[in-house]
């Protein structure tokens, strides 16, 4: 007996919907108006970004109505250099996946850095959102293509260890 | 708290491989289950309950396969409950398998746990796109890989500990018939010039994609105490979780491992863990994360971790606290069943019936498991006498 029929692929797709809620909902509509917007904790005063499903999820709270405007630099905390393609995959590898602290964010997002070769990406570089054309935005955080080298100092690991 | 005592009287698996074509899933978990009865010398109608775990459904795209399974494992008309727990699910589940023998409800408990990762695509599941954040996860891997540079920042490691780690690993597994990788020529050289696939983390230090399933056979004290069989009694069992995502989140040490390992030191009654384990099988699906569960779990103080590795410590022959003698999640990862191999390993250790991959005079046993994003924890102790 042949291994086709021993088993046979039959590859599927599912395609959801998703209810974004009030908070989300701004934070998308800040990305189509080019602005990265995120939300503060009324609790422990954190800033979310992306604010996901609306509460802190330490407190258990809602979190505030107010835009709090985040980025657009960063500070690269973590990263890693992905050489392995795969099934779906959005980008061409090798590229630099890193965890990227917005300034005046309190939580790392994560995003692609480019416009520097990968062994030199460090942790504690600072980053800037480079944006596509507006023509192309959408309610995504891919409206910003990559982010790239601001050239500033690092910032010290003191000052980011504490979000890794 | 009047928890009844349960022992481990049966341990099975399947051989673990990376394309079990042989068998269906429904094969696959009564190979295991089969072989934990034989052991414990007992057939499916002795059994009053089955608990069974797996991974996400999404692995192979097969929904409540549980319901599917009964009737495979002749549990058709007992009671059986399934557990989610994501890569941790292995150790949660006999955990659960546990309480019900602890909590009196039921005398003899078969549990099972499974993954048949050649029928899907776990790393395609695990990098579905999410409408809030941009698509560059990659796979597990692409996850941790993150994590672990922070850990070698943190604590100054060098580069050589994943290497290291990982040669350990395969090694042990060569020991072990059930392992799905028997890889013998591994060098420190030859680890280190390993291609990087998520740098920091190199391809020898990665674990594989398996087909594989674990089972055992729980009872309770009076039931073990007329079986003429090898034991393992449940010293201490514990479970927790925190949200994969919070500001200030600490992802290398996360606090429910550092809760958990707490917490079960303490139902175990024991102080120093690393002079009274034996020997601990804990959850390394990427190398570093030996290290890094060492100082987790309390065997090392922050940013040692490494030390024991490269003091030989973790080793199989001569380390005093060997870290997976049967080549752990590094050297088979049939996910589901992945933490429920780590805690059936550390039951065979104190039942004695390693084989080759047996750790001399072993009493006292560290089973570990974690999940999702390093945020689900199961983690228990059996020891060769009862508590």
């Amino acid at each position: 007996m042949s291994d086709d029929v021993l088993r046979v692929r039959t590859p599927i797709g599912v395609d959801y919907g998703w209810t974004a809620g009030p908070r989300s909902t701004a934070y998308l509509q800040g990305l189509i108006d080019g602005k990265l917007l995120g939300k503060r904790c009324p609790t422990c005063t954190k800033v979310y970004f992306p604010p996901r499903n609306g509460t802190c999820p330490m407190c258990g709270v809602l979190l505030g109505d107010d835009d709090v405007e985040v980025g657009p630099a960063g500070t690269v905390t973590t990263f890693c250099v992905v050489n392995v393609p795969f099934l779906g995959q959005k980008i061409v590898p090798p590229y630099v996946a890193a965890t990227i602290l917005l300034d005046g964010a309190d939580i790392g997002v994560q995003h692609l850095i480019l416009g520097i070769d990968a062994d030199k990406v460090r942790m504690g570089m600072r980053v800037e959102a480079v944006w596509k054309d507006s023509s192309q935005w959408g309610p995504t955080l891919e409206n910003i293509d990559h982010f790239q080298p601001t050239g500033e100092p690092d910032v010290e690991f003191t000052d980011y260890a504490g979000q890794l | 708290m009047g928890a009844e005592r349960c022992a481990v009287v049966g341990v099975g698996q399947t051989k673990h491989d990376s394309c079990r074509a042989d068998v269906s899933i429904a094969g696959l978990v009564r190979e295991a289950a089969d072989r934990a009865l034989a052991a414990a010398g007992m057939v499916m109608d002795d059994i009053d309950a089955v608990v069974i775990g797996k991974a996400p459904d999404m692995l192979e795209g097969v929904m409540m396969p549980e319901l599917w399974l009964a009737e495979a494992l002749a549990a058709a008309g007992k009671p059986v409950f399934r557990v989610h727990t994501a890569g941790s699910v292995g150790g949660s589940t006999a955990i659960v398998a546990a309480q019900h023998v602890m909590a009196g409800i039921h005398k003899r408990v078969l549990t099972i746990a499974f993954e048949k990762q050649s029928d899907g695509n776990a790393m395609w599941a695990l990098s579905v796109p999410m409408p809030f954040s941009m698509p560059v996860h990659a796979g597990a891997g692409g996850y941790f890989a993150p994590h672990v540079r922070s850990y070698i920042k943190r604590s100054g490691a060098p580069t050589h500990i994943g290497a290291m780690v990982a040669v350990k690993d395969r090694t042990n597994a060569c020991a072990n018939p059930y392992a799905h990788l028997h890889e013998p020529d591994w060098t420190l050289e030859r680890a280190m010039e390993s291609p990087m696939l998520w740098d920091p983390i190199r391809f020898v230090e990665t674990c594989p994609s398996s087909d594989g399933a674990a089972a055992l056979v729980l009872v309770s004290e009076d039931v073990a105490d007329s079986m003429d069989v090898p034991k393992a009694w449940v010293h201490a069992t514990s479970m927790r979780s925190e949200p994969t995502m919070f500001a200030g989140r600490n992802q290398v040490s996360p606090q429910a491992g550092r809760d958990c390992a707490a917490d079960l030191w303490r139902k175990a009654g024991i102080t120093d863990p690393a002079s009274q384990v034996d020997v601990a099988e804990i959850y390394v699906p990427f190398s570093w994360f030996e290290p890094m569960w060492l100082e987790n779990l309390g065997f090392a103080e922050l940013n040692t971790g490494w030390r024991m590795v490269e003091d030989g410590v973790t080793d199989l022959r001569g380390g005093s606290l060997p870290i997976n003698p049967s080549g752990g999640v590094l050297s088979s990862n049939p996910i589901g069943a992945s933490g429920m191999l780590r805690f059936g390993e550390a039951a065979m250790q104190v039942m004695g019936v390693a084989g080759d991959h047996q750790v001399d005079g072993a009493r006292t046993a560290v089973g570990h498991a974690y999940g999702g994003g390093s945020q689900f924890f199961a983690m228990w102790v059996v020891g060769a006498e009862k508590l």
